[in-house]
């Protein structure tokens, strides 16, 4: 037996490509609904916001303030390229909720993963670098969207999708650092409720933190997601200044590594027993 | 410690007696291996050796500190204390290289219930890197060797704990292990399905892959097991073939005698003198004796009627009762 030994993991095949393969696998199954999802939520939010609550938001800023608060763009400018990086926040988010569940109690496939030479945090990188992939396809799908609407007037737009990615994984690492310290999912939804909701509509993504109180803006600063929304606003508007993008995309880099560090300390603690 | 060397002498010359190659190639090694959870000891300092090539079985009650073990020597879980050797390697410094070697038949089936079953062969065999082609022939190989040919496209939800435990076998042999450890392979399966489990069991066997069975089935261990270990409360309370125990530990026959409920004590004091030894359980009285047959028409010359009686050969479960006082299963 063994005629065939497996090979040992080198840079061309990097360890997380195991469980990578199989995350994808299981995609399979499910991609037709994602896709679809992916371009119709951006069409349904900027019918809404554009026709509708645009269209009130725009006369009233044309009325009150001739520089416009929203920079001196149409509000579903403003608002389209922050909606991009806040659904990336969601889907970071999820594939790190009851998915991870899924592999650590419910299906216990992490279990069956580890009983071959895939080690912990092979998982942590498969796991990460597939949510990088969903984030990466589904904001892609959202931005041509965006573009086809004419949303997206600078060229460097096309970097929003890497923004997206990056703070997909700003809050992939966390949550699912948290989600392997639970028993159960009972926590999930609340997390979902206090976390990913306020900082959905806090974030400004729908309206400039500045119209916050103080010391929410200073919350608001504090997070992952108000850094992914102004540096995609930025880079889809064209009005990119070096040294705040460096800070946006810096802050978002070291969330995401300090998320992947925790995940793996709290997925080793849970699995290696 | 000398006791263990003392009994694994003991083993390594009833081997020669059976025709066996004096030469050992151990393909795992433990001496003094512990396991503990905080204050809990799971596994309290056991010594055993698994040789190439045959069948290796940890015989006891839940919680005895089998499954704690399986996990050391698959290297799922850190070794706490004492020596391990899988493979000729150390499991905490060489995890990945031991379990690609290794497959493992874990307790619960961590089966994907929602994909096909060819796919969870698939992706396992992906797991170890292996090409995809060479994956592919192992899994149509495989599925004929857990006779699932037939079940290949379906959803893994669907299938029978008996398939389900059959799938779970064929993949950890996808990546053609030397080593396969089997934690409980039949627990919660019917008969029928863990005799064809245990007639494929045999056939790895005879191509040379060394298997290590947890169970708490006293018969599963007779038929598979060429040595086994008795574990109770995370040590070894006794190791050597199924014959050696039971010639050992127990009679050569054993007479069983029902009384009714509150009777059965009574009954076993005048017994006493009818058998080398008498145990008394909760619903029947056992003597264990040479002769099972005279006993009884002992017995019964003594003016005793049991309500029902049988005679029958001693089994591994009459070692585990003589070493721990208790029965198997409750």
């Amino acid at each position: 037996m063994g005629a065939l030994a497996a090979p040992r993991p080198s840079l061309l095949r990097p360890g997380w490509l195991r469980p990578y393969r199989y995350f994808a696998f299981r995609y399979k199954r499910t991609w037709r609904g994602t896709v679809t999802s992916s371009i119709l939520y951006p069409i349904l939010y900027l019918l809404a916001m554009g026709l509708g609550l645009g269209h009130l938001v725009n006369s009233h800023l044309h009325a009150v303030d001739q520089t416009g608060r929203l920079g001196g763009v149409g509000y579903v400018q403003f608002l389209a390229p922050g909606l991009l990086v806040a659904s990336a926040m969601q889907w970071g988010t999820n594939e790190s909720m009851y998915p991870v569940m899924g592999g650590l109690k419910w299906l216990k496939t992490y279990h069956a993963l580890l009983a071959t030479p895939v080690r912990v945090r092979d998982l942590v990188s498969g796991h990460l670098a597939w949510v990088a992939t969903r984030v990466g396809g589904a904001s892609a799908l959202f931005l041509a969207v965006l573009a086809v609407f004419g949303d997206v007037p600078s060229p460097l737009g096309v970097l929003a999708v890497l923004v997206a990615v990056l703070t997909g994984l700003a809050f992939a690492g966390p949550v699912a650092a948290f989600t392997a310290t639970q028993e159960n999912d009972a926590a999930l939804p609340v997390l979902y409720r206090l976390g990913t909701v306020p900082l959905f509509l806090f974030s400004g993504t729908f309206f400039p933190i500045a119209q916050l109180p103080g010391w929410l803006q200073v919350v608001a600063r504090a997070t992952p997601l108000y850094h992914g929304v102004a540096l995609s606003r930025a880079l889809v508007l064209g009005r990119v200044s070096a040294p705040a993008a460096l800070a946006h995309a810096s802050y978002l880099v070291a969330m995401a590594t300090l998320g992947a560090w925790a995940a793996r300390r709290t997925f080793t603690r849970r699995l290696v027993v | 410690m000398q006791h263990a060397e003392a009994r694994q002498e003991d083993l390594s010359a009833s081997r020669e007696g059976r025709g066996r190659p004096a030469t050992r190639d151990e393909v795992v090694v433990a001496r003094h291996l512990e396991k503990r959870f905080g204050d809990f000891v799971a596994v309290d300092g056991i010594d055993f050796s698994v040789e190439r090539g045959e069948v290796f079985g940890f015989l006891g009650p839940n919680g005895a500190g089998k499954t704690s073990t399986m996990r050391m020597v698959s290297c799922l879980s850190p070794v706490s204390g004492g020596e391990l050797s899988v493979l000729g390697m150390e499991p905490n410094a060489h995890g990945p290289e031991i379990r690609r070697r290794l497959g493992l038949v874990p307790q619960d089936d961590t089966l994907d219930l929602e994909l096909s079953v060819r796919d969870n062969l698939y992706l396992y065999g992906r797991y170890f890197d292996l090409p995809r082609r060479e994956v592919r022939q192992r899994v149509e190989r495989l599925l004929e060797f857990a006779h699932l040919s037939e079940k290949g496209d379906e959803e893994v939800d669907n299938l029978s704990g008996g398939m389900k435990r059959r799938l779970t076998i064929a993949r950890a042999l996808i990546s053609e292990p030397e080593l396969v450890i089997l934690d409980e392979p039949t627990t919660g399966l019917d008969p029928q399905a863990r005799h064809l489990l245990w007639d494929r069991l045999y056939r790895l066997k005879q191509e040379g892959v060394t298997l290590v069975i947890t169970t708490h089935y006293m018969d599963e261990a007779e038929q598979l097991c060429d040595r086994l270990v008795v574990m109770d409360k995370g040590k070894i309370v006794a190791a050597g073939s199924p014959r050696q125990l039971i010639d050992t530990y127990s009679t050569r026959e054993v007479a069983e005698l029902r009384f009714g409920v509150d009777e059965n004590a009574a009954a076993a004091e005048r017994l006493a003198e009818l058998a080398a030894r008498v145990e008394v359980l909760p619903d029947r009285v056992l003597l264990y004796t040479d002769d099972g047959d005279e006993a009884l028409r002992a017995a019964l010359g003594l003016g005793l009627r049991p309500e029902a009686s049988l005679v029958r050969r001693s089994s591994l479960e009459d070692v585990f009762l003589r070493l721990t006082g208790r029965s198997l299963v409750d």
